[in-house]
């Protein structure tokens, strides 16, 4: 009996392991920054760059950095998504012009539309290191006291959205700051 | 004619010019660039990835290097951004244990299973003759099995 349960077992083992490696996505590479500060910035505005904007313009509010690109391929995929979200501007979103010409970033607003309150620029990807992006689109969802509670990495879909991020924006809104 | 230029451009894309104060810091920018690893395609380290990022990388790390920084203070400066994830060299912690005592707990278990295994062998060698079998061995050897 036990000669041929062993092997069993042993593939029963092997199955559970195999099983949950699938489930697991290795491009996702959890941060070391979600429960930490986020990391602070004073980036110049993409429409108009005399005026500058960090995370300490934003404490007390609940916020989101996308990080984009017009040369971001699955950022267009994700586009009509952060469009719909925030097509009543409720949402305070913040993108990171991240890499880019700023030319092609405001062609790229006007033709598919703007769906964020801000974009600021990070020509040379400096803040980008700092915030731990490694792939664009990236998203970060900032609370009142300027902590990182959740990092989305890939475009967000949308059912990210209605499972995830606007349960946690409404829960992160209720809190005090 | 394309792949061969290609191929070119490949060469030209890893080697960037770069000068050090000293064959020291040199070094440690060698070692240092050999153990971190690329986000981006994530079985290469930064010293020999393409990606925009590891470029990125590998001149914070030239940088820190040239402003005199330690190799610990510039292993910390990526850790904090992108976890242990960036070490091809991961810390010994409670997370990383299966890690780094996995292979010897499989095998410690490979050679018990071989202790016993082997001892069941080598009883089965001692296991006894009946009497009938022993008889039978005997005719057999004298050349008179009769049988069949």
């Amino acid at each position: 009996m036990l000669r041929y349960l062993t092997p069993l077992v042993i593939f029963a083992v092997l199955v559970a392991f195999l099983a949950m490696g699938l489930e697991l996505n290795p491009r996702e590479v959890p941060s070391p920054l979600v429960d930490r500060p986020a990391p602070r910035f004073s980036l110049p505005l993409l429409h108009d760059s005399e005026k500058k904007l960090g995370p300490a313009d934003l404490t007390a509010k609940v916020w989101v950095l996308n990080v984009w690109a017009s040369w971001c391929v699955s950022c267009r995929a994700e586009h009509p998504v952060l469009n719909e979200w925030n097509q009543n501007g409720k949402v305070l979103l913040i993108g990171l012009n991240y890499k880019d010409e700023s030319n092609d970033a405001l062609n790229w607003l006007k033709q598919l539309g703007n769906p964020y309150t801000y974009s600021v620029i990070d020509r040379d990807g400096r803040i980008g290191l700092d915030w731990g992006v490694y792939g664009v689109p990236e998203s970060f969802v900032v609370d009142k006291r300027g902590i990182i509670r959740y990092k989305h990495i890939g475009p967000i879909t949308v059912e990210d959205l209605k499972k995830t991020l606007i349960p946690l924006l409404e829960r992160l809104n209720a809190e005090s700051a | 004619m394309l792949v061969l230029l290609m191929r070119v451009f490949d060469v030209f894309a890893a080697v960037e010019v770069i000068e050090f104060s000293s064959v020291e810091n040199e070094n440690r920018y060698k070692t240092l660039v050999a153990e971190l690893r690329c986000l981006v395609c994530q079985n290469q380290n930064i010293a020999s990835s393409n990606a925009d990022l590891a470029k990125d990388l590998r001149n914070q790390v030239y940088q820190r290097i040239r402003n005199g920084e330690t190799d610990q203070e510039i292993i910390a400066f990526m850790v904090e951004r992108y976890g242990d994830f960036v070490l091809y060299k991961p810390p010994l912690k409670a997370k990383t244990m299966l890690l780094w005592l996995g292979p010897f707990v499989l095998l410690l278990a490979g050679l018990v299973v071989m202790f016993f295994f082997i001892r069941s062998r080598s009883r089965q060698v001692d296991s006894e003759v009946d009497a009938e079998e022993m008889e039978r061995v005997r005719r057999l050897l004298n050349g008179s099995d009769k049988q069949s």
